[in-house]
């Protein structure tokens, strides 16, 4: 897969390698653990094991049982902890092995991490990354396939980022974790084992939290999307380019803070646009986004916003109704279309 | 026994001490007033508890407690202006007027808060002791909580931690006898809560917080386990507040006599002060200094706290998020 548009990379830079998002992520860590002494990675089954979905491989090797630490299940005590050690001059990365589990923790990441920057006045600040993978996998449920991006990207004192490439990922990574402020850092089971061709392998290569990314550009309609939803939108905008309708496609990258600048940009050109996430409609992402454009681009606007979610349900379990629960490439086209007037 | 005291050891702990209560009555008096809003919890009653703490500590040491918390931060000596002026939502404060009663901190003191979500600091001060242990500080985490608190799940989740790793953390349970209106008898099965630790393997100990050298000694024994790297301790202080659970709170929910019985024969300040004057012959005239001083501190801090300005409107966006570059 080719994650093209990469403007943003030096020229200097012609260290680009192709690895799986999982191999990203795990170099990532393994550069900042280098790097920073006060980094350290803790969470269930990182160490022995090498992470549930091994994105941790090889890193208790590396550097050893003190910096890679597996803990019980339990997920409201190690983040509380890992807020504390954050708190106490150090800079954990607490892997949940699904955010699903994380409500366990919410608590802590929303009262604790994310607040208390503003409750002392500016003194405490919380340098620490909350990761792991995000939204649906396949087939494993409705406790195990929510997507909590707009949860997290409602609470100011967070970064909520989630990533597509393996380069994107590897790069916000290691910004994330020489950041100040606590993030939120939304993966994919899905992606881990896809690979792109835009890894840099320059440690000190670095993307800009809040940066959204123009992955295709097209003139007719601007679709937006984050994560996974990504590849469905460049598969859908491929589809359409058939029928004749060029779609831009921006990847959000960063949810909190959202990069509107580059959205609204996009929207004045194409005067249309599809939010797409995997997360329920209501309150969510989409809705954000139709809002954001009418305060910024409502003059711009030919047609209303419309937004491409998952359905409002439980996710089911059985496979065609996970199917149906999910956006697809088809809801995608069809949702592009009908603001270009063209179903 | 505990060790005696010297006669300068001993008038700092009441100098200590009665600050806090003499702070704590203006701080009730501002609340009548209309000067300090929302939930105030005054820890009127419990001050053995924090000061005897306080005096074992070294200073890398870190502290961080639940939202009755003016006490701690006076015992961590923390600036009773800075303190009451966060109280009355002033520039002035601690937190600049944003955090209010339950939620300050000093970086310089190493007081981690003030904290409003019941047993949420819990965890929190394992991961101080783990950040202790992991720069080999040799400090250790004093972690404070109630009898409310102790109920908690998540005290579990850091006991299990604390204990697995071997984590430089006490935990102080300030047994009051009422989380809010709710008396242990009626919301523990079991209330010894220094035994807590037990499956864990983490030693406790129930002592008389309303005795300040009682206090010091446990807390000694304490820190000095958790310091040498044998682990978490669990310190469980018998204590009692004079006052209801917040400013709100009239406390009917235990009889005046009962209140009355602790403040005439269990007062911590009352008891050390005959201490001073009839074991360490302290003379009654060094005493009167002291008091006259600690009137003329709180009065001070009631002074800046009312004069301070309330923080610019500018400040309603800053301190979200912390706006450094990245560290290239």
């Amino acid at each position: 897969m080719t994650a093209n548009q990469r403007e943003d990379i030096p020229m200097t830079d012609s260290s680009l390698v192709t690895l799986t998002v999982r191999e990203a992520l795990r170099d990532g860590m393994a550069e900042e653990m280098i790097r920073d002494e006060s980094v350290f990675l803790m969470g269930e089954e990182v160490a022995e094991y090498n992470g549930a979905y091994k994105v941790s491989q090889g890193l208790l090797d590396q550097f050893g049982a003190k910096r890679v630490v597996d803990t019980p299940i339990t997920e409201h005590g190690f983040a509380g902890l890992g807020v504390g050690a954050a708190f106490g001059g150090l800079r954990p990365i607490v892997e949940f092995m699904t955010f699903n589990f994380s409500m366990q923790a919410i608590d802590q990441i929303i009262n604790s991490a994310a607040k208390t920057l503003y409750m002392s006045g500016g003194q405490m600040g919380c340098p620490i990354v909350f990761r792991g993978p995000n939204g649906a996998a396949s087939r494993v449920g409705a406790q195990h396939s929510h997507c909590y991006a707009s949860w997290y990207a409602h609470c100011p004192g967070l970064k909520v980022i989630s990533p597509y490439s393996a380069g994107d990922a590897k790069a916000l990574l290691k910004a994330a974790i020489r950041d100040p402020n606590p993030v939120v850092f939304l993966e994919n089971e899905l992606l881990y084992g896809r690979s792109f061709d835009d890894v840099s392998q320059d440690p000190d290569y670095v993307l800009p939290i809040g940066k959204a990314l123009i992955r295709r550009e097209g003139k007719d309609v601007t679709l937006t999307a984050f994560s996974i939803m990504v590849g469905k939108a460049l598969e859908a905008a491929d589809r359409l380019a058939e029928e004749g309708i060029e779609a831009e496609v921006i990847d959000l990258r960063t949810l909190r803070p959202l990069d509107v600048e580059t959205i609204v940009e996009s929207v004045m050109k194409t005067n249309r646009i599809v939010s797409i996430e995997e997360s329920w409609p209501f309150a969510g992402i989409g809705s954000e986004m139709a809002a954001l454009m009418m305060e910024h681009a409502f003059d711009y606007l030919d047609a209303p916003v419309l937004r491409v979610t998952g359905a409002d349900v439980p996710m089911p379990y059985a496979a065609n109704l996970e199917h149906l629960a999910l956006p697809q490439v088809e809801s995608i086209v069809e949702a592009a279309k009908a603001v270009c007037y063209r179903s | 026994m505990p060790k005696l005291l010297t006669q300068k050891e001993a008038l700092k702990a009441y100098r200590d001490m009665l600050l806090i209560r003499r702070f704590e009555e203006r701080a009730s008096q501002l609340y009548g007033m209309g000067l300090i809003a929302g939930f105030c919890h005054l820890y009127i009653g419990q001050e053995a508890v924090v000061v005897g703490i306080q005096s074992v500590l070294k200073s890398q040491d870190t502290v961080i407690t639940a939202y009755r918390d003016h006490g701690h931060m006076l015992a961590c000596d923390m600036d009773p202006k800075g303190v009451m002026a966060e109280l009355t939502g002033r520039s002035g404060g601690y937190s600049k007027g944003k955090g209010g009663s339950m939620h300050m901190f000093s970086r310089e003191k190493n007081f981690f808060g003030g904290h409003g979500i019941v047993g949420a600091q819990i965890p929190i001060g394992a991961g101080l002791a783990f950040a202790h242990k992991y720069k080999e500080d040799k400090g250790v985490c004093i972690a404070s909580m109630g009898d409310g608190a102790s109920n908690q799940g998540q005290v579990y989740e850091s006991y299990n931690m604390a204990a697995l790793w071997g984590l430089p953390v006490v935990y102080v349970i300030e047994n009051n006898h009422y989380g809010m209106g709710t008396s242990v008898e009626r919301s523990s099965a079991g209330p010894n809560y220094y035994g807590r630790g037990q499956g864990w393997g983490i030693p406790g100990e129930k002592v008389d917080g309303m005795r300040l050298m009682e206090v010091m000694a446990a807390a000694q024994r304490a820190t000095d386990h958790a310091r040498s790297g044998k682990g978490p301790y669990i310190l469980e202080f018998d204590t009692y507040r004079y006052r209801g659970h917040s400013m709100s709170d009239p406390a009917k929910y235990r009889s005046k006599e009962e209140v009355e019985e602790v403040k005439i024969h269990r007062d911590p300040i009352d008891y050390f002060r005959t201490y001073m004057t009839e074991t360490l012959k302290i003379k009654e005239a060094q005493i009167k200094v002291i008091d006259d001083e600690v009137k003329k501190t709180v009065l001070e801090a009631v002074e800046f706290s009312k004069t301070s300005p309330e923080p610019d409107p500018s400040e309603l966006y800053t301190d979200i998020l912390k706006e450094e570059a990245p560290l290239q």
